[in-house]
């Protein structure tokens, strides 16, 4: 089992005739990604890495039956790119784009509102269910199917984290990298939800950083709704007030809220341990799993 | 991107926010002109990108030329809080009776635009925040729709503004929320809000931050940018493209991935060593943004050690390893040692071409970090 995606999605690529768009198109079907369709405006009829493109998301839906969409497309149009995807019926549409304008990101949440769809990201490594189907830039060789749930605001830390469980043998249900954007579609608790309800998912890793305060609703969730046990690791311990650390949602206010140690003891409350080092997060799970 | 007070005073004014008469001045000589012309009390406010000026000493009210000499004398060519000032801004003094605090910014908790009002103004409205919550009126905004009339006036009677000025408090609120979202601003705020004695409303102070990520919207706005103003280092690391903050430690650290960075740089606190740069080389690098990195590395005289972590996913690290190679192999020393930690996409091939013999190699994050903790520990002896 898996949460979002698996085998039978089927995918058409927003920005596919670009270099970022067609090379990932070309990883997510060697991985065994079923690769529908291509949707760029004016460039219907073409074909990339033998997938069609149509001008719009609503003809590729349409044409070829797609359930998902993965956005390549840059910053400046992403927003409009993420409308068009939530005017369709898609299931799930990933952004996976960095730079989005913030006050485009909270027109797109408004909508997002209206609709059943589930936005991942915009900036953001995408979402992989280990041997089915990876939408987005994650490399696919480090991941193995097993029953461990991922959730994470960063993408090289989820293949820090992603590696130190593999190495021991513990494979993953579905590891979904949210972003590090101040407004981002899906949150932890919405994914922490969807790992809850997956029959599959023995443990769940939780990766968060300084900034915001969606950890400490995430363990409020954790504590009120979850059985499925959680470990988590929180990035920005060391971070300064006041300064961004890359991700635009990772910086620290003056006043104390959004630090590592509010987030960190917030999970603790919920009773879920929090590793000092990703090899600590992998032992938590070892032992959830013993 | 944070404009000047002056900068975004010229926004608000053309916004229609009154603000009050005032000139730039970078010279004792012309600040005096300005005060001659603007006439007293006339206040002398550095522009540099550091809140509490007053306190600090970077704010000061003439009453005479003499008092308007020695003051732009004085605040002229300070430090203030690191940033050294090079000009201030004179400006007729407002003679208020009560001071008020409008703002605009986004709550990234709720994904959308909010409006706030507040009748203690004047001060520090984070440190208001936090102990009286309630003194700040609040008001979310749709972003589909924007700030409609009857919410400025709500958030105005909430506030508990006085009624003989609550319409004009409410038009410049609703002013400064179509102002934030037409230059896509993070935060738009007026504090103080001045009100004189003779009640009319009037901005004595102007903040306007923007939106990095859609600055390619606003050109004349990103014409503003002070890159002077910052560190020197820091405005090196903006001219390479990289996202750099510069620490007070000794270990100096590279790597892709905001997370990913961030966590090196707490392990490195956790083996007892002390961070001396957050730099995120980004995804996708290319050799030579590499040795840029290690450029700006080797360029801050507090780094003892570098360690270099790279988990590949949109990243190569055969790109990587022949970026370290090329910046290295220039030096005749390798100037401080070098740790490297290669993961991910294409690491394999990147530790064949990776010349080891300028750098140490550690197959495991919290190896590497170790080593590069010790060897700051052994270069600072």
């Amino acid at each position: 089992m898996s949460i979002l995606v698996d085998d039978d999605t089927r995918v058409v690529v927003q920005g596919i005739t670009g270099g970022e768009g067609s090379f990932h198109t070309e990883q997510m079907m060697a991985y065994g990604t079923n690769v529908v369709a291509g949707a760029v405006p004016g460039k219907g009829g073409q074909e990339v890495q033998g997938v069609p493109v149509y001008d719009t998301v609503h003809d590729a839906v349409a044409e070829e039956d797609a359930d998902a969409s993965v956005v390549f497309v840059p910053p400046a149009f992403a927003g409009d790119a993420m409308f068009e995807a939530l005017d369709t019926s898609l299931d799930l549409v990933v952004a996976i784009t960095e730079g989005v304008p913030t006050q485009d990101m909270s027109k797109v949440y408004r909508r997002l509102s209206e609709t059943d769809t589930h936005l991942i990201g915009p900036n953001c490594p995408g979402i992989i269910t280990p041997g089915e189907a990876k939408l987005g830039i994650l490399p696919g060789n480090i991941f193995s199917d097993g029953n461990v749930g991922l959730v994470s605001r960063s993408g090289t830390l989820t293949y820090q984290v992603v590696d130190s469980l593999t190495q021991r043998g513990i494979g993953q249900t579905t590891a979904v990298g949210i972003g590090g954007d101040p407004i981002i579609g899906t949150s932890f608790v919405d994914a922490l939800e969807l790992f809850e309800a997956d029959t599959e998912t023995k443990a769940v890793v939780m990766c968060g950083e300084i900034g915001g305060e969606d950890e400490e609703q995430a363990a409020q969730f954790i504590a009120r709704e979850m059985d499925t046990p959680v470990a988590g690791f929180i990035a920005g311990r060391t971070a300064p007030p006041g300064k961004r650390m890359g991700h635009a949602g990772a910086i620290v206010s003056g006043s104390g809220t959004g630090t590592a140690e509010s987030k960190i003891e917030a999970l603790n409350d919920a009773g879920v341990p929090v590793g000092d080092t990703p090899e600590e997060v992998a032992d938590h799970v070892e032992g959830f799993l013993s | 991107m944070r404009l000047h007070e002056y900068q975004a005073k010229e926004v608000f004014a053309d916004a229609g926010i009154p603000v009050p008469d005032s000139q730039l001045a970078s010279t004792v000589d012309e600040a005096v002109a300005a005060v001659e012309a603007i006439g007293f009390p006339a206040a002398i406010k550095a522009q540099v990108h550091v809140g509490g000026r007053g306190k600090a000493g970077g704010i000061k009210i003439a009453s005479s030329v003499e008092e308007a000499r020695e003051y732009a004398d004085e605040i002229l060519g300070m430090d203030l809080k690191g940033y050294h000032v090079d000009r201030v801004l004179v400006e007729a003094g407002v003679d208020f009776e009560d001071e008020l605090y409008v703002g605009v910014t986004m709550d990234r908790g709720e994904g959308r635009p909010v409006a706030m009002v507040s009748e203690q103004g004047g001060v520090d409205i984070e440190a208001v925040a936090e102990e009286d919550p309630d003194a700040i009126a609040r008001e979310h905004i749709d972003p589909a729709f924007g700030m409609h009339p009857f919410q400025a006036r709500k958030a105005v009677y909430d506030a508990g503004i006085d009624r003989d000025i609550a319409r004009q408090v409410s038009s410049i609120l609703t002013t400064l929320y179509d102002l934030w979202a037409d230059t896509d601003a993070s935060d738009a705020e007026i504090n103080p809000l001045m009100v004189t004695s003779e009640r009319e409303v009037i901005a004595a102070d102007a903040v306007l931050n923007v939106d990095d990520d859609a600055l390619f919207r606003h050109p004349d706005l990103a014409e503003m940018e002070d890159e002077a103003a910052g560190d020197e280092l820091e405005a090196k690391a903006n001219e390479y493209g990289f996202d750099y903050v510069r620490l007070s430690g000794n270990v100096g650290i590279i790597g892709n991935g905001a997370g990913l960075v961030m966590t090196t740089l707490d392990l490195v606190d956790y083996y007892g060593g002390e961070p001396a740069n957050f730099l995120d080389i980004g995804g996708g690098a290319k050799a030579e943004r590499v040795t840029n990195a290690l450029d700006m590395v080797f360029s801050d005289p507090n780094v003892d050690s570098v360690v270099f972590n790279i988990f590949g996913g949109i990243t190569r690290g055969d790109e990587v390893a022949k970026g370290i190679n090329e910046a290295l192999e220039a030096f005749d020393e390798i100037p401080k040692p070098v740790v490297v930690r290669l993961a991910g996409t294409n690491a394999e091939e990147g530790m064949e071409i990776l010349n080891t013999e300028l750098v140490q190699v550690e197959g495991t994050l919290e190896d590497a970090v170790q080593r590069a903790v010790e060897n700051a520990q052994e270069v600072s002896q």
